[in-house]
């Protein structure tokens, strides 16, 4: 398979490692590029993304990417974008999404498109990890699992273990993965948008059910507080800053397992900073989508997804919900 | 003579119950041990591409996390899984759920339907779609989903449950 030739090809080599090493922070991105006091999201679409394929086309996700990245800062030029992203000297997690196996999973084509701008960027290989719970979720999304320090690496909590000692956020403990504690500076979310039989919908959020040794546990009642309270551990909340989501392909029902009657292409990237005003439109779309094929809400289906609100709540304060602050860019 | 003594069963009798017991518990080890998959080349064109994975009710989260709770709730004992091919090209699982009795898998068939599902004659009841073919047949409850919807799909997927059916 070429890309995945691509990828390794290009975690050996090294890319290139363009420009200065500029370290931007994220935190006054917000400040700079937003409506004053919103959280901005840009939604990003190409409705040719698949061609006549099933899968995306490599070069249009990347140019998707692209517009996505220069709408949300400001930059015309995408690595210069990026540079404002991400630090260039630390290592970079990217916490994709496999639990639903190949059918529904991050895509390859973001994963290799989000690599080569971080390259370009400055970041060296060895400092991406692309990481999930297991070596079979990421081999679900394509990738190859990889340990050499001297390439992008990529493996699962499987492998890296989790921490003895339990943390806590409110009623919600867990066990974290040591990729996130230990090894990852930075981390982007890359989750794929979801219908989810338990929070109504997994997305931004949801995808750090997958940072920690016993998601399971955290299922009750919707998922909520559980979910909001996992992203408020320190760890979660101050390393992972960043959301490009992946709504290239996605289920409106049946999830989070893969039900091809209910796959759907938005054909679309969700990006932001503020995870809880990218998860409120994720579930916008979702609902729209189910809306249109004649399928309930997820109120009226019994799982409305309350942790979006908990989340941005005055104990948890992880975003905004509401959309009269939500900055939305649709391009 | 008491109630008690009139049905009392005479020793004969006891060693067929205690006989029976053990049969009904012998079958009910063998039904999470049933080995449903077809082996490479049992069905036509289609390969037994990875191994058989097995998953009890309590780790079943560890295949399909946020789904496990639908299985559990309607008495899921076991989960096994394995993946396949067809001719080299179409990629597809298998997944059948041991459940405690038919009323849980009939629950889980009858969840979810959509409106595009067409009956189709597999076990006691199932559906297929387009890419996938769902059916039940006693406690079993077989999910098998294709990953392209190339047009033999369909075809193909209802040839490799009926291969299913048969080991059930």
């Amino acid at each position: 398979m070429n890309s995945r030739r691509d990828f390794i090809k290009g975690a050996a080599t090294g890319a290139l490692l363009l420009g200065s090493q500029s370290s931007f922070g994220l935190a006054g991105m917000l400040d700079q590029h937003a409506e004053a006091g919103k959280s901005k999201v840009v939604v990003a679409r190409d409705a040719a993304l698949h061609g006549q394929g099933v899968q995306p086309d490599e070069k249009r996700v990347l140019a998707l990417l692209d517009c996505a990245i220069t709408a949300y800062t400001g930059h015309d030029h995408p690595v210069e974008a990026w540079r404002r992203i991400v630090p260039q000297d630390q290592v970079i997690g990217l916490k994709v999404n496999g639990l639903g196996g190949r059918g529904i999973s991050t895509h390859l084509a973001l994963v290799l498109a989000v690599c080569e701008r971080l390259q370009q960027a400055g970041v060296k290989p060895g400092n991406i990890l692309v990481w999930d719970r297991t070596a079979r979720d990421l081999q679900a999304c394509g990738l190859t699992i990889n340990t050499d320090s001297n390439r992008i690496r990529c493996y699962g909590s499987d492998a890296a273990g989790y921490e003895e000692q339990a943390v806590a956020f409110g009623s919600t403990k867990v066990k974290l993965a040591k990729i996130l504690t230990r090894e990852c500076e930075m981390v982007i979310n890359l989750p794929i948008l979801k219908d989810h039989n338990e929070a109504g919908v997994t997305f931004s959020m949801k995808n750090m059910y997958g940072v920690v040794q016993r998601p399971d546990q955290l299922h009750g009642h919707n998922c909520n507080p559980s979910l909001p309270e996992l992203n408020c551990i320190p760890a979660v909340r101050e390393k992972v800053r960043f959301t490009i989501g992946d709504a290239i392909s996605s289920v409106y029902e049946g999830g989070p397992v893969f039900h091809p009657q209910h796959l759907w292409y938005p054909n679309a990237l969700i990006v932001g900073e503020d995870r809880v005003a990218v998860d409120y439109t994720a579930w916008q779309m979702i609902e729209r989508k189910r809306a249109e094929a004649g399928v309930p809400t997820l109120e009226a289906a019994g799982r409305p997804p309350r942790y979006i609100a908990t989340a941005a709540d005055a104990t948890h304060r992880l975003g905004v919900n509401d959309p009269k602050r939500i900055h939305l860019m649709e391009i | 003579m008491t109630i008690r003594s009139k049905y009392r069963m005479p020793p004969v009798h006891c060693g067929m119950v205690i006989a029976l017991a053990l049969i009904l518990a012998a079958m009910g080890c063998k039904k999470g041990q049933i080995n449903p998959f077809p082996a490479s080349g049992a069905v036509a064109g289609w390969e037994k591409t990875g191994e058989t994975r097995v998953f009890a009710a309590k780790d079943l989260w560890q295949y399909i996390d946020g789904d496990a709770e639908q299985y559990i709730s309607a008495g899921v004992v076991s989960t096994t899984t394995s993946d396949y091919k067809y001719q080299g090209q179409l990629e597809a699982t298998a997944d059948v759920h041991t459940m405690k009795d038919a009323a849980g898998a009939r629950r889980i068939l009858e969840t979810g339907q959509s409106k595009d599902a067409r009956t189709v004659q597999l076990g006691d009841a199932g559906v297929a779609y387009a890419q996938s073919v769902i059916f039940r047949k006693g406690p079993y409850l077989v999910r098998i989903v294709a990953y392209e919807p190339t047009p033999e799909a369909q075809q193909a997927l209802m040839v490799l449950a009926h291969g299913v059916e048969a080991k059930l």
